[in-house]
């Protein structure tokens, strides 16, 4: 076993313990779902059921539109209830199916096991992922599909799983790596066999020890499969910090994962597809960290797609005090919720509740140029610079200082002793860059 | 539970505890160790320049936040540290009002006029140094030095004055261990160099600071003044000049301020070479026995320059152009 790492990176406190020791427990079943036509990076789907259609359980009620896009099937069985647009956990307002749930979990008939590995082609392979729905579990929620179809100028020699899990508090990938290692090794398989790769690698922090030995046991002696012992340290998980600390390559600048021969999954997103070959089972439920410090019982839930957010909390005790912040995913990249009311997507990692004194902004002020920034980004960017010049409007210099690659860890703001809103600030950079481009072509 | 009210801030929604006030009481409990030297060898005098320095800075940082109605931000600490290393920068001899006068420059003038905290393109302790050697040479120089527990007016030359062997200087060179320990002539916190190490291990420690800018500077200055000593190549007194004047004050403390000094990593390096080659050319062959204040506020102005032409190679980039 390898041990790997990358530069920069922080260290902030983990707060893993309220939940890394709970087994994954099935939640309730909702009793209406709310699915979003967009649970996945790219075009969304357009709904091929409407109000009054008796569904079944995974069938298809999404039809992807356009090549980067994931089908989206029913989570219940039960009466669409509502096809309208509904908040969505970005913000906005998605068009969404809503499904009242019968309480039967009647299956649709398309749903039988696809036969063993072996037997399988590549391309049925990516067929089953495609259909199956799957996105990447971690929260980036890409369609896996598009990843498995790499074009064939580009020379894909190693699939990486992501059991990093860097963000604090989450243990979704914890626990999964710990209870289905077994389906995480055949996942990697799969992708290995889509993607006609040999060598497989398993990347997971050193602060998880059991889901090491656990992954490691089910490897057993395949020599194909490596099992990397990372560092404990924030952002380990993003996919260039990951590859670069698997492979020693670095993805070129404005470049993909693959132009580095790479394609990276996360653990869940492994499980997930070899739910759909063993199972034939669509993404229709997901692990989700629940946790906090105004939780009750912090859990690791299987949570039906569509859930609401509110059902969730209600079954891990509710709230112990009033909350501040309600965050879908980590606290590093995570997104902050005005409402308990949305429903968990494929990419929802987490619900995480903080309490009003930790949710509490504090006003910036001028920065020192400490250069902690500097010293943290782990793609070597000055934020303090590409912030400054974000604020004054100048656009053309953020992007002379690489605006554009920054993965927005949020590392740099997390360090920043003078509270300066560096994120925020690139990200309205990034996006001004980007428009401009678009008008320039 | 449906009044609940949520913070719907972006992300990152966890930070470092650490903040600003935090950095700079590191820095204050850092120089604790020279404080204390230099009122055990300068007794009460470095106490008084102390205290009415850091108290003129802090005051007149509040009085100008307040005039130019703008938050005061004394609870910061950081003009407690811009006084305390004033202050450290004087000579024993010289007069309270010459802590005054430069505390309010420092402040006023190389911290405000230039926009606040993290503006000023000159680190204010030594600009305000630089003011008070040009308006009173006398007072802040071999007439105000005294040597440690020798009585008040009897003016002494600084070890480095001893090694350059200056016309009308005489004396015997302090051994390295008087030295080390700070019972010199000097100004009141440049003596000991012990004192100085241990808050500059700390600053390391804390992450206050980083290797770079203190070690390359004080190793460059120990490889030049080694290859060019007065002997002859490669004969130089390495231990007197690291040791002597204001060498660890400047490495540890001054060079290192943030405001003035590049924050990219190679710029740090080349800013830290600098600073080392100007002292040690000062030193060896200047009109000056001593180089630090200079050598620094000398590459505090290219500092931004040099930050400009040092952008670090990014994650991916040499790839991408390849
Ligand atoms: S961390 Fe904050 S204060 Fe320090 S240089 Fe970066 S932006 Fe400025
Ligand atoms: S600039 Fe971007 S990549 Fe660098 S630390 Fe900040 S958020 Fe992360």
């Amino acid at each position: 076993m390898k041990q790997a790492t990358f530069h920069g990176g922080i260290h902030p406190s983990y707060f893993k313990e309220f939940t890394s020791h709970k087994k994954l427990i099935q939640s309730n079943p909702p009793s209406q779902v709310i699915l979003p036509m967009q649970q996945h990076i790219g075009a969304p789907c357009e709904p091929i059921v409407k109000k009054g259609d008796v569904v079944k359980l995974g069938q298809k009620i999404g039809e992807p539109k356009g090549f980067v896009s994931a089908p989206i099937h029913a989570s219940v069985s039960g009466k669409v209830v509502a096809v309208e647009p509904r908040l969505h956990p970005d913000g906005r307002k998605v068009l969404s199916v809503v499904i009242e749930s019968d309480g039967l979990d009647t299956l649709h008939e398309d749903i039988k096991p696809q036969g063993n590995l072996e037997s399988l082609s590549p391309e049925k392979i990516r067929d089953i992922v495609g259909e199956a729905g799957v996105v990447g579990l971690g929260g980036a929620t890409f369609p896996t599909k598009v990843k498995l179809s790499p074009p064939p100028e580009k020379k894909i020699d190693a699939v990486i799983l992501n059991g990093a899990e860097c963000e604090p508090y989450l243990t979704a990938d914890h626990r999964i790596m710990v209870e289905r290692a077994e389906d995480v090794v055949y996942g990697l398989k799969a992708l290995l066999k889509a993607l006609d790769v040999q060598k497989g690698y398993i990347g997971i922090e050193d602060n998880k020890l059991d889901a090491i030995e656990a992954v490691k046991k089910a490897v057993g002696n395949d020599a194909n499969i490596e099992i990397y012992s990372l560092h404990t340290k924030y952002p380990q998980g993003a996919e260039k910090q990951l590859i670069y600390a698997v492979t020693g390559r670095e993805v070129p600048s404005g470049g993909l994962p693959m132009d580095a021969g790479a394609v990276v999954q996360n653990v869940g997103t492994a499980v997930a597809i070899a739910d759909a070959i063993k199972i034939g089972m669509p993404l229709v439920e997901r692990v989700v960290t629940v946790t906090g410090s105004v939780i009750k019982e912090p859990q690791n839930l299987l949570v039906r797609l569509g859930t609401p957010f509110k059902e969730i909390i209600d079954q891990c005790g509710g709230f112990a005090k009033n909350p501040g912040k309600l965050i879908m995913g980590g606290p590093m990249m995570g997104m902050a919720q005005f409402s308990i009311e949305v429903p968990v997507l494929k990419g929802t990692s987490g619900i995480l509740a903080l309490d009003e004194e930790e949710a509490n902004v504090p006003d910036p002020t001028p920065c020192i140029r400490c250069g902690k920034c500097v010293n943290v980004c782990p793609i070597n960017l000055l934020p303090l610079y590409i912030s400054a010049y974000s604020l004054n409007d100048a656009f053309d210099k953020a992007e002379e200082y690489h605006a554009l690659d920054c993965i927005e860890c949020g590392s740099c703001s997390f360090i920043c002793p003078s509270r300066r809103p560096l994120v925020p600030s690139i990200r309205v950079a990034k996006r001004e860059i980007l428009a401009k481009k678009r008008k320039a072509k | 539970m449906s009044d609940m009210f949520l913070t719907a801030s972006s992300s990152p929604h966890v930070r470092s505890k650490e903040d600003v006030s935090i950095i700079m009481r590191d820095v204050v409990i850092a120089l604790l160790p020279a404080f204390i030297c230099s009122i055990y060898f300068f007794g009460m005098k470095a106490l008084t320049l102390t205290l009415v320095a850091v108290l003129v800075a802090v005051g007149t940082e509040a009085l100008i936040q307040k005039l130019m109605k703008k938050p005061i931000t004394i609870n910061d600490w950081s003009a407690v540290v811009t006084g305390v290393l004033l202050a450290f920068n004087l000579p024993a001899g010289a007069p309270w009002w010459i802590a005054l006068i430069g505390s309010v420059f420092a402040i006023a003038i190389v911290k405000h006029a230039f926009g606040g905290i993290g503006q000023n393109f000159m680190n204010p302790a030594l600009a305000a140094r630089a003011f008070l050697l040009a308006s009173w040479p006398t007072r802040m120089t071999a007439a105000a030095f005294t040597w440690p527990g020798g009585a008040d007016a009897v003016a002494t030359a600084t070890p480095l004055e001893l090694l350059k062997g200056a016309e009308g200087v005489v004396g015997e060179l302090p051994s390295i261990a008087s030295l080390f320990m700070g019972n010199v002539a000097g100004t009141i916190g440049e003596t000991s160099a012990l004192a100085l190490i241990i808050g500059g291990a700390y600053l390391l420690y804390r992450k206050v600071i980083t290797w770079r800018i203190p070690t390359i500077y004080i190793g460059t200055v120990a490889v030049l003044t080694f290859i060019f000593g007065q002997d002859g190549l490669f004969t130089g007194n390495v231990l007197y000049h690291l040791f002597a004047g204001g060498l660890m004050l400047g490495a540890f403390y001054m060079a290192t301020d943030y405001s003035s000094s590049p924050v990219t990593p190679r710029g740090q390096i080349i800013y830290a070479l600098g600073c080392g080659i100007i002292t040690s050319a000062i030193r060896l062959w200047g009109g000056y026995p001593e180089g630090v204040s200079y050598s620094i506020l000398l590459m505090n102005v290219a500092a931004p320059l040099i930050d400009k032409y040092t952008m670090p190679k990014i994650y991916g980039e040499v790839k991408a152009n390849a």
